[in-house]
């Protein structure tokens, strides 16, 4: 319902409209326009008559659902899926644990140093992934590693040493964003339980990590969005080692497909089929959020 | 009693330290010689810290300077822009009823579930296409628009600008345009300066976008930088301690503002602007 004093003074209708409007138009340019125009070329390819040498010999022409046929029969594309997955699994559920721990470990009683403690953990939040991947891939570097006679980057290890450089960095963000769900729950909960004689570890799991659930859900959503998209650290490490190859990730060999090899068309399809799995393991997401922040609201 | 708070603080303080470690590595690293940074101790300093930042800031005519300017310049106005967007849109999505709302805001929200290299190799193109990429429009643009953002600034002026006030401002015959200026946005600085700061480290550590977009390293920000830095030298140990020291100094700005803007750190924006 408008407002009866905005829709007196004339302004009142167009000004909602007149605020969102560069908001609207960043994103129709930034957002909209560039995913009908990855969808557009997904379905090109280049078309070379002759010898693809003369002016004109090459066009472009629609190729119908040829590229995305090509993307999903393409082996290497599986196997950076399922690479990404057993990354994906190892940081979310190592990432997510220590998140939670540390969170229900600043929540209790008579914990020392806790400021410390909260600052230092969730200062990797503030390091660049890219400053992050430098420092472990030094770590990790046979000539300047502390560790020395480990392999971290040897074919069978490189993908636990990339999921550390993951886990160190989003342990912090996401321990913090629990901690402070947990500290919103009134104390008074607690207390009648500690009357019953309830250990802290059984209020822990029995009374805290069910009231934090959608907090969890949320993390985990957010995590599993970041980690199907994971770009950084495969990049940065590759420079340090053999063992990673281009095609590491979906991304990177998106990338490898439009900016090395030069096929747009193809990496166009392989795009919106990462987008399509990333949408499909995020659908929950936003249910979950606006049942959270605005179910009351609306 | 003192057992339980023995075992929280063992399980923090050993997270603390695993978080700190690679940090402070980096820094003893960077005083290190290159000779030095092979033989000595890993925890033990070095006698290189100076001339290893004298060699940093001469590497390639200082292009080093350049790409702090040019990460502040993408951060700083990235960040303000993208804060004053969001800002307007926040409040006229909490404030306003009007038709289309709920769809508008649905529509902006969606954006959070695009993934980043769906969009960066095409507006790439597009970019191109107008002779725009490879210059510093096309880095700083493409990151104004911040769904996230969006949804915290409505959440933030939900919590915090009565309508009452606004009632009353209209009651005196202000325009729509004051009162955001005059009385929305003043109220929801502390909410803003939260947008801003998680704006300006997402803009700050964004290496794919600038990756794609540039080619001249003369406007690459300090990520893309590093990383170039890295491509060349992997391969001559000569060239670690100039990375390293890169590294370390690419951190130090962001860690100085993350330890004095701590209070800013929330994510709880409605609660927090609840109690205060």
């Amino acid at each position: 319902m408008p407002s009866k004093h905005a829709r007196r003074t004339g302004g009142g209708i167009a000004a909602p409209y007149l605020f969102l409007a560069p908001a609207l138009v960043l994103f129709v340019v930034f957002l909209a326009l560039p995913i009908a125009y990855t969808i557009y070329l997904s379905t090109r390819r280049v078309q070379r008559s002759g010898l693809g040498l003369g002016k004109g010999s090459v066009r472009e022409v629609n190729a119908g659902l040829d590229n995305y046929a090509a993307a999903l029969s393409d082996a290497s594309l599986w196997t950076s899926w399922l690479r990404v997955l057993l990354y994906g699994l190892i940081v979310l559920v190592l990432m997510l644990g220590l998140a939670l721990l540390f969170a229900l470990m600043l929540d209790t009683a008579r914990v020392r140093l806790a400021r410390f403690s909260r600052t230092s953990i969730f200062l990797p939040f503030a390091v660049p992934g890219v400053a992050a991947g430098l420092m472990w891939g030094f770590l990790y570097l046979p000539g300047t590693t502390p560790l020395k006679g480990v392999d971290f980057l040897s074919a069978s290890t490189v993908l636990y040493s990339m999921a550390n450089v993951a886990i160190w960095g989003g342990t912090g963000f996401n321990m913090l964003v629990l901690y402070t769900a947990l500290r919103a729950i009134p104390q008074e909960l607690y207390e009648a339980a500690r009357m019953d004689g309830a250990s802290e570890v059984r209020i822990a799991l029995q009374v805290k990590i069910p009231i934090l659930m959608p907090a969890i859900i949320l993390t985990t959503v957010f995590s599993i969005i970041a980690t199907v998209q994971v770009f950084t650290e495969p990049t940065v490490l590759r420079p340090l080692t053999n063992t990673i190859p281009s095609d590491f990730s979906p991304l990177t060999k998106i990338y490898t497909d439009a900016f090395v090899r030069g096929d747009l068309y193809s990496a166009a399809a392989t795009a919106i089929v990462v987008a399509g799995i990333s949408l499909v393991l995020s659908f929950g997401f936003l249910r979950v959020v606006k049942r959270q922040a605005f179910g009351e609201s609306s | 009693m003192k057992r339980i708070g023995l075992v929280p603080t063992t399980i923090l303080v050993l997270g603390a330290l695993y978080c700190l470690f690679p940090v402070s590595w980096v820094v003893v690293a960077a005083t290190k010689t290159p000779g030095e940074l092979f033989s000595t101790a890993t925890f033990s300093f070095g006698s290189g810290l100076f001339s290893n930042l004298a060699d940093l800031f001469a590497y390639r005519d200082g292009v080093f300077w350049l790409w702090m300017v040019n990460t502040l310049l993408y951060a700083g106005g990235g960040a303000l822009l993208s804060t004053l967007v969001s800002a307007a849109a926040g409040f006229a999505l909490a404030k306003y009823r009007f038709p289309g709302r709920n769809a508008i805001f649905n529509v902006l929200i969606g954006g959070i579930l695009v993934p980043g290299v769906v969009l960066a190799m095409p507006q790439y193109l597009l970019f191109s296409k107008i002779g725009l990429a490879d210059t510093y429009w096309s880095v700083l643009l493409p990151q104004i628009l911040h769904p996230y953002s969006i949804y915290l600034a409505r959440v933030y002026s939900q919590a915090a600008i009565p309508d009452s006030l606004l009632e009353a401002g209209r009651l005196d015959g202000a325009s729509e345009w004051l009162l955001l200026r005059r009385v929305a946005l003043p109220m929801m600085v502390p909410g803003l300066v939260t947008i801003f700061l998680f704006q300006f480290v997402a803009i700050w550590n964004n290496f794919l976008l600038p990756f794609i977009m540039l080619g001249d390293d003369g406007k690459f920000p300090l990520t893309v930088g590093l990383y170039t830095m890295l491509a060349a030298g992997a391969n001559q140990p000569s060239l670690y301690n100039l990375i390293i020291t890169g590294t370390l100094v690419a951190l130090v700005p962001l860690i100085a503002l993350f330890l004095t803007m701590q209070r800013y750190w929330r994510t709880d924006l409605s609660s927090g602007a609840v109690k205060s």
